[in-house]
């Protein structure tokens, strides 16, 4: 055992990389759901975005260009189910898992042929000034955009839903669809502006994974991330703050659990591998407080 | 007489039409709204008075037939265009978003809303200046029913409004807030603003309106002035006959079926009454009227008898048997039945068929299940039975509750226990927003069973119904009963009194 090899900096460094695909679908996620949308597809819609965001990114040499054909794919996907879901008024649960299943066969399919392929180089900022801090710029200012982006969308969210018209309306579409249909907002057309908006992002958050993070492609390649990024939309009560702490915390307690078992610490490898997914849902059932938005789930139809 | 009306029309409807599939919600409706008049939409359930105002809110885009408003066409395609034009409207399901404070419900209602801060300080100002104190950080699922309503109309009310329609605006109201209300409606009507009135309650619109239309099967059928109209004679507008008013044989009242005895339980939600020291005698052949403002204890006390709320031991006895820890439906099984006042959830699965329906409280004594098997032909039957029995109008037993109209719905549910043949039925608001003749049949269905010798308990907060069908008379207040009283000669200031220091009503204050 070798505590030693364990860098507190370079730890909490690789917190915020952990843990970003995981807020980005989620932070997506958690506005579908103000908006009384239940999509359970997060997995399938991420795994799709990270395969075709990979190509993309190959065939380009960019991964910038990766990232826009995620973005767009994963929010095509979410456009299927929200047709699916507003228009033909399927169930939603049933919609969403069946779009997970459908994501990841067509993920392995797209897959076949980048299997072990390595994604092109996408460097870290560093940021001037705040990137030569001690101890604090390594951790926090130099990283690669898209943790910062990921950030951004988490505050602009939070504005979103808190300081504007468009979120004010979003919330009552969510907490009452009848209500809100009877003083004339559109619920369809802001449900599926969410759905889509959800979509991409769990797009990005895949194509993160497969060009930053990992940084090859592997079959399987989120392993469970969309769902865990739902449990944590759940379990933060559907605030955008308390979002951001779930995500850190199971990208930190990820990337601990790895170090441990890098280090040979003597507890079996099986424990270590549960303990983000435990740690993350003991904090946030502690903290949880609020509740479901009122129309979460329920299928939406002008003539009720 | 009011000193704002003008003969100027500020609205004409010129003969809307709307069909829906297999039916004529309107058919060529015509008439004039004045600025600073109160006219009051009458009809029953289902003779299109919500169709109409949906068209003129903007929700419903007519057939045929054409609108003005201040001399200029008027055709809103949305509900934002018909708020634009100055037409706002208190709905009477609520419209409101129960996890959104009141300052962030009234901006959604409104076209242009000011920034949260200064919204918040409007709302301030006009509720007070119109006299409905509201505080607009509160979270709008802790408020009571009226503080809704109230969010609703300061809702309206910061647009200026030249037209105001209000369905149903005092079903939920309990008589004070009914009293705020028209004082608020009146210093609208004063200002110039027309407000369009839907009421089942018809001696509140003599009360209140200047004119009144009758809508029938969605034609209009007549007009009256209704502040010299009898209550009855618009009635008889409306049902397109003469009213049957419930009549009974004074039938002796017979042994005690079930003793309450000292009764205090607690309330399962968090904003309910307790019961307190509850006694009473229940008595077969008689029907008792509980009065009281809501939130006293009704919900409550129901859910005590029924059993859905379970007493201590040695406060309920049916017979001689303590039956305080049953459950409804083995209380059900001794004839023991009962009705809640919310209709969709409680009474009845709103998803669920009228068979279905019916199964859930007929099961144990129509005896629709053998063998842990549901008979779905004797059930249907009894569904059919209860349909054409208490006239509720709908295609078939297979449709669901929630098709119902609410008045509907709840001929439906009380039928459903009256079939049952109980021995002791309790009924809470058995006609909250029922048309008058519905209301009608209701009431004698309730007669006819306690003239048959069963027990009824009818709570409500309707004072005129209690004195219309009560023999005794009993008021609920703060979870606290008082003696039942002979219901006849009761005068209003002795009702007034046994209702007593509840919440400073009007009619307690006796010289």
């Amino acid at each position: 055992m070798d505590f030693g090899s364990i860098n507190p900096i370079l730890l909490l460094a690789s917190l915020m990389v952990a843990a970003t695909p995981i807020l980005l679908a989620a932070i997506g996620e958690l506005v579908v759901e103000r908006a009384g949308v239940l999509n359970l597809g997060v997995e399938g819609m991420m795994i799709v975005g990270s395969v075709l965001g990979f190509v993309a990114a190959i065939g380009t040499g960019n991964a910038w260009v990766g990232f826009g054909v995620a973005a767009v794919a994963g929010a095509g996907l979410a456009l299927m189910f929200g047709i699916l879901t507003q228009y033909l008024l399927t169930n939603q649960v049933a919609s969403g898992l069946a779009l997970t299943l459908f994501g990841l066969g067509l993920a392995a399919l797209l897959g076949q042929g980048y299997l072990g392929t390595k994604a092109p180089s996408f460097p870290d900022l560093h940021i001037p000034v705040l990137g030569d801090i001690p101890v604090i710029g390594p951790i926090v200012f130099q990283h690669d955009p898209m943790v910062y982006i990921g950030l951004a969308i988490v505050a602009g969210v939070w504005w979103f839903l808190n300081k504007t018209r468009g979120g004010l309306v979003l919330r009552a579409v969510g907490e009452n669809h009848e209500a809100a249909h009877a003083l004339g907002y559109h619920v369809i057309r802001t449900r599926l502006l969410a759905i889509m908006f959800g979509g991409a992002c769990a797009g990005l958050g895949g194509a993160y994974l497969s060009i930053v993070r990992v940084p090859t492609y592997a079959e399987g390649l989120t392993a469970g991330a969309g769902w865990i990024a739902l449990a944590i939309v759940v379990f933060a009560s559907w605030k955008p703050g308390r979002l951001l702490i779930g995500a850190y915390l199971f990208g930190g307690v990820t990337v601990l659990q790895l170090n441990l078992q890098a280090a040979g610490v003597a507890i079996p490898v099986e424990y270590l591998s549960m303990s983000p997914y435990i740690a993350t849902i003991l904090v946030l059932v502690i903290m949880s407080a609020g509740s479901a938005p009122g129309s979460l789930g329920k299928t939406f139809h002008a003539s009720r | 007489m009011t000193p704002a009306a003008t003969d100027r029309a500020l609205m004409e409807l010129n003969g809307l039409t709307k069909a829906y599939p297999g039916v004529v919600a309107n058919s060529d409706v015509s008439f004039n709204l004045k600025a600073g008049e109160v006219h009051a939409l009458l009809g029953e359930n289902g003779a299109g008075k919500s169709t109409l105002v949906k068209t003129i809110y903007g929700l419903v885009k007519p057939d045929s037939g054409t609108m003005t408003l201040d001399g200029a066409p008027f055709a809103p395609a949305e509900p934002r265009a018909a708020r634009a034009a100055g037409i706002a409207m208190v709905f009477q399901h609520f419209s409101l978003f129960e996890a959104l404070d009141v300052a962030e419900n009234v901006a959604l209602g409104m076209e242009n809303p000011p920034p949260l801060r200064d919204l918040a300080q409007r709302i301030k100002e006009v509720s007070e200046t119109y006299g409905l104190p509201l505080d607009p950080s509160r979270i709008v699922g802790d408020l009571s029913a009226g503080e809704r309503q109230r969010v609703e109309i300061i809702r309206c009310l910061l647009q200026y409004p030249k037209v105001l329609i209000m369905d149903e605006p005092t079903s939920v109201l309990t008589p004070q807030e009914v009293d705020i209300l028209f004082d608020t409606l009146r210093k609208l009507r004063d200002e110039g603003t027309a407000i369009l009135y839907i009421s089942h309650k018809l001696e509140e619109i003599r009360a209140l309106c200047d004119d009144a239309t009758v809508l029938r099967l969605g034609k209009v059928v007549g007009t009256c002035d209704p502040r010299d109209t009898s209550a009855r004679a618009m009635a008889e507008m409306m049902v397109g006959g003469t009213l049957h008013v419930p009549e009974r044989d004074s039938a002796a009242a017979g042994d005690v079926l079930m003793k309450i005895n000292g009764l205090s339980v607690s309330s399962p939600t968090e904003f309910g009454s307790a019961l307190k020291d509850i006694t009473l005698d229940i008595r077969g052949g008689v029907v008792l009227g509980i009065g009281g403002v809501a939130g006293n204890g009704q919900d409550e006390l129901l859910g005590a008898l029924s059993g859905e709320i379970r007493a201590p031991k040695g406060q309920i006895f049916h017979g001689a048997d303590d039956i305080g820890h049953l459950p409804p439906d083995a209380r059900r099984g001794l004839g023991i039945c009962a009705a809640p006042e919310e209709r969709m959830g409680h009474a009845a699965a709103p998803d669920m068929s009228l068979t279905e329906n019916a199964a859930l409280t007929g099961r144990k004594r129509k005896a629709l299940t053998k063998n842990g098997f549901l008979n779905w032909r004797k059930t249907r039957d009894f569904a059919e039975e209860i349909i054409e029995r208490f006239d509720v109008r709908t295609p078939g037993a297979g449709n669901a509750a929630r098709s119902l109209s609410g008045g509907n719905l709840q001929k439906f549910v009380i039928g459903r226990e009256i079939l049952q043949d109980p021995q002791i039925l309790i009924v809470n608001q058995p006609t909250w927003g029922v048309d008058a003749s519905a209301a009608a049949a209701i009431r004698q269905a309730l007669l006819d069973l306690a003239a048959k010798g069963a027990a009824v308990i009818v709570i409500s907060q309707d004072l005129d119904e209690l004195m219309e069908i009560s023999d005794e008379f009993a008021a609920l207040n703060e979870g606290r009963l008082t003696k039942p009283r002979p219901a006849r000669g009761l005068t209003v200031d002795e009702i007034g009194l046994m209702l007593g220091g509840a919440h400073d009503m009007e009619v307690a204050h006796v010289g």
